[in-house]
């Protein structure tokens, strides 16, 4: 038997592992509210566990996560591999950039290979959008997607969903500003689809080049103006511009992209006084949001994304092996 | 101290508000006091009795190439803004493909700067390049440069081949309401050509631009500003075939405008017969059939402004075989005489006429001149709309004088000349 660290175990008292009705989480569409918040509110009780001492629980002992990587990333994958090993579950981690694909293995044969090493839960990045649903197709274990192109990463909505909801009480009413390259963003489409769906009001703000056709059908109000779009906001959630993702000029230089979009303190004086400022990272300092901003613990919650980003998806985690637990007895 | 008034009585004024001249007259300082049926002058004004003769707002110029910087011996701020006073041009719109191209704010800061101080008050107002270096790959910083005061965006006679980077130009001005004109030329159907493709360009053996070259780009542009929101302007157009494209487009509401060089509203390819490079234009002058719907589309208000074109060139680069001269004229001077033409020829009525010189490009350019209307800048001129002369390009006061309207009969002559309430010709 693992040992229980003692201060877990009250918040586990509050909650109990969310059930879900999905295999897998590979969009924000596969949630309804109450499996966000419930998902939300398991966070809230394995978060103090990176307070402790000891920090592993034995909830997926004896589970094999796999995280297959096909796009370079730093924070996503530590931050699975970290969540997978709190949880007590054997992590491997396959970057898969430099080995098969180079070879000329199809993402199908992929998913075949992986399949029959028999794993529990895979954590899959990849540059297309859709390829983690089309790779889920073709395996038998419960999948997650960690960022699919540029259509979804649901776990990093969770981890801001919840980092909001962590310092300002609530999700429910609030004005929450999503700024800056929003067309080449998966952080933006899951965030405006969570985020919505939990009740807040979100605004997009970018270069008319920047923002995808027909956004405001998302539910979203959309501005090009930095001044007009933050009025009142209690969130401003930036992006990273993904200059990697672009083909030819969508403006014309990062120095104009700051002075019309970058987050300086002139501009987030247009936000409502108290506003948190957030960035899923990494940053493009003076290209999207200035040094003084990012670095400013009075309103930049940057740091704690990361830490929620551990909490968050234990939690997702946990409730996926569940779902997988249920569907093999039943 | 405050300027002293100048009241000008007995006059017909056209209004390019209002559909019909009317009798009457006008008052201002810097500003324009009052308008229509004045009561009476300040103590020491300066009262011109107008009897004869019209007043309108002064012109304004959306399509003008001054040398300066870089080719100072074509024309300079100083020549450009002689000519455009002798020629009632109070405002000119200067076409960024100088020699260092303005598609930088400091650039756009210089033309604000020097402009007028060299001009003898003529108002400069910068066009800025869309792409950097015109070389049509990358959009300049657009926004930087309308802070600026860059007044639209062109890439001057090099019309943009790729299709997305003018999508993305367009959309991107959008947050800046800025105003992008755009030649409407197919590059590839248009190169090598010197004049319109037809029967004559056979005729002299002469390789030919087709009319499809602009109808197939003004398509594609539309097409574009329908997409993005953005506001466009079809600069300077020439063919017929490109007008139902137009018209659909602005039918459907799309933010769509267009511009034509004066010179395609009076000649025809007929006057580049005997190989007169001055005639040789670009876009290239072209059939009868294609000028009257011109001037049907500019008095229908299609066409929504009429811009001079003013390319001064010098003699070395024009006396040349026709295939190795240089495009362009200069208009300045003769803008308004040869709009006045489609008067004359009762074409087209006076106030449309004026009005797509005045009023029209200062909405699209969003400035306060270019109005009768108490309150505006007084930037004023008087015609005398009958007074006949034939042009002799030698005393154009342009440090060029290819022009068209050479040995031509013309008639409208500028007998003074407003900016602000300051008199910068004539008087």
């Amino acid at each position: 038997m693992a040992q229980r660290p003692t201060g877990v175990k009250k918040s586990e008292a509050r909650t109990s592992p969310v059930r879900f009705r999905h295999k897998h989480l590979l969009s924000i569409a596969d949630l309804d509210r109450s499996e966000a918040e419930s998902l939300l509110d398991r966070a809230e009780a394995f978060a103090p566990l990176a307070e402790q001492k000891i920090k592993k629980l034995d909830t997926l002992r004896g589970r094999t996560q796999i995280n297959l990587f096909f796009e370079n990333s730093t924070r996503t994958q530590s931050s699975f591999e970290l969540a997978g090993k709190r949880m007590g579950a054997d992590v491997v981690n396959m970057s898969v950039k430099s080995s098969s694909v180079a070879k000329g293995e199809t993402l199908i044969d992929t998913a075949t290979t992986l399949n029959a090493m028999r794993p529990d839960l895979l954590v899959v990045r990849h540059g297309s959008s859709g390829a983690v649903e089309l790779l889920s197709q073709k395996v038998d274990c419960s999948v997650i997607n960690a960022g699919d192109g540029k259509h979804e990463h649901p776990t990093q909505a969770l981890l801001d969903a919840f980092t909001i909801r962590d310092k300002l009480g609530r999700i429910e009413g609030l004005a929450i500003a999503i700024c800056g390259d929003v067309l080449h963003s998966r952080v933006a489409r899951s965030n405006v689809a969570l985020l919505t769906l939990l009740g807040a009001q979100v605004r997009l703000i970018g270069p008319p080049t920047l923002m995808p056709a027909a956004a405001e059908r998302w539910g979203a109000k959309v501005f090009h103006s930095m001044r007009e779009g933050l009025k009142g906001a209690d969130v401003v959630m930036m992006l990273r511009v993904q200059r990697e993702r672009m083909q030819g000029g969508f403006f014309p230089s990062a120095r104009e992209f700051f002075w019309f979009y970058g987050l300086d303190e002139d501009k987030l004086k247009f936000a409502k006084p108290g506003a948190i400022v957030m960035h899923p990272g990494p940053m493009n300092r003076g290209v999207e949001i200035d040094s003084n901003i990012a670095d400013n613990p009075q309103v930049s919650v940057i740091e704690t994304q990361v830490r929620m980003g551990v909490a968050v998806r234990m939690a997702v985690l946990e409730a996926l092996a569940e779902s997988g637990a249920n569907a093999e007895a039943g | 101290m405050s300027l002293r008034p100048t009241l000008i009585k007995n006059t017909r004024l056209i209004d390019p508000a209002k559909t019909e001249v009317e009798d009457g007259a006008i008052l201002f300082d810097e500003n324009i006091l009052d308008v229509g049926a004045v009561s009476g002058a300040p103590d020491g004004a300066e009262i011109i009795d107008a009897e004869g003769l019209y007043v309108a707002p002064g012109l304004i110029d959306m399509r003008v190439t001054i040398g300066e910087p870089g080719a100072e011996h074509k024309e300079t701020f100083k020549s450009a803004g002689r000519a455009a006073a002798a020629g009632g041009v109070t405002t000119m719109v200067m076409m960024p493909h100088t020699d260092p191209i303005i598609d930088d704010q400091s650039l756009v800061d210089y033309v604000l700067r020097r402009g007028p101080d060299r001009s003898g008050g003529v108002r400069v107002l910068p066009a800025a390049a869309l792409t950097k270096h015109l070389d049509g790959e990358l959009m300049t910083e657009i926004g930087l440069m309308a802070e600026a005061g860059a007044v639209l965006f062109t890439n001057g006679d090099k019309p943009i081949t790729s299709s997305r980077v003018l999508r993305r130009a367009l959309s991107y001005a959008t947050s800046f309401g800025a105003l992008i004109a755009h030649r409407p030329e197919d590059p590839f159907l248009a190169e090598g050509g010197v004049m319109h493709e037809g029967e004559l360009a056979a005729r002299l053996g002469l390789p030919g631009i087709p009319a499809a070259a602009e109808a197939i780009m003004a398509e594609r542009d539309l097409a574009l500003a329908e997409l993005t929101g953005g506001k466009l302007l079809l600069d300077m157009l020439s063919a017929a075939q490109a007008l139902p494209a137009l018209k659909r487009a602005k039918e459907r509401g799309v933010s769509a405008f267009a511009s034509v060089n004066v010179h395609h509203l009076v000649l025809n390819e007929q006057d580049v017969d005997g190989y007169r490079t001055f005639a040789k234009l670009s876009p290239p002058l072209r059939g009868e059939d294609d000028r009257t719907a011109l001037v049907r589309a500019v008095s229908d208000g299609l066409i929504d402004v009429i811009v001079s074109g003013h390319d001064p060139q010098q003699a070395e680069d024009k006396r040349l075989p026709f295939e190795e001269a240089a495009f362009g004229a200069v208009g300045l001077e003769t803008l308004l005489a040869g709009a006045l033409t489609l008067h004359h020829k009762g074409d087209v009525p006076l106030n449309t006429l004026i009005r797509a010189m005045t009023l029209k490009p200062a909405e699209l350019l969003r400035q306060p001149t270019g109005r009768l209307s108490k309150g505006a800048p007084a930037d004023v001129i008087l015609i005398d709309i009958g007074a006949p002369f034939k042009l002799d390009s030698d005393k154009l006061k342009s440090k060029s004088n290819n022009s068209p309207f050479d040995k031509k009969l013309l008639q409208g002559a500028v007998k003074r000349t407003f900016i602000a309430g300051k008199t910068v010709f004539g008087g």
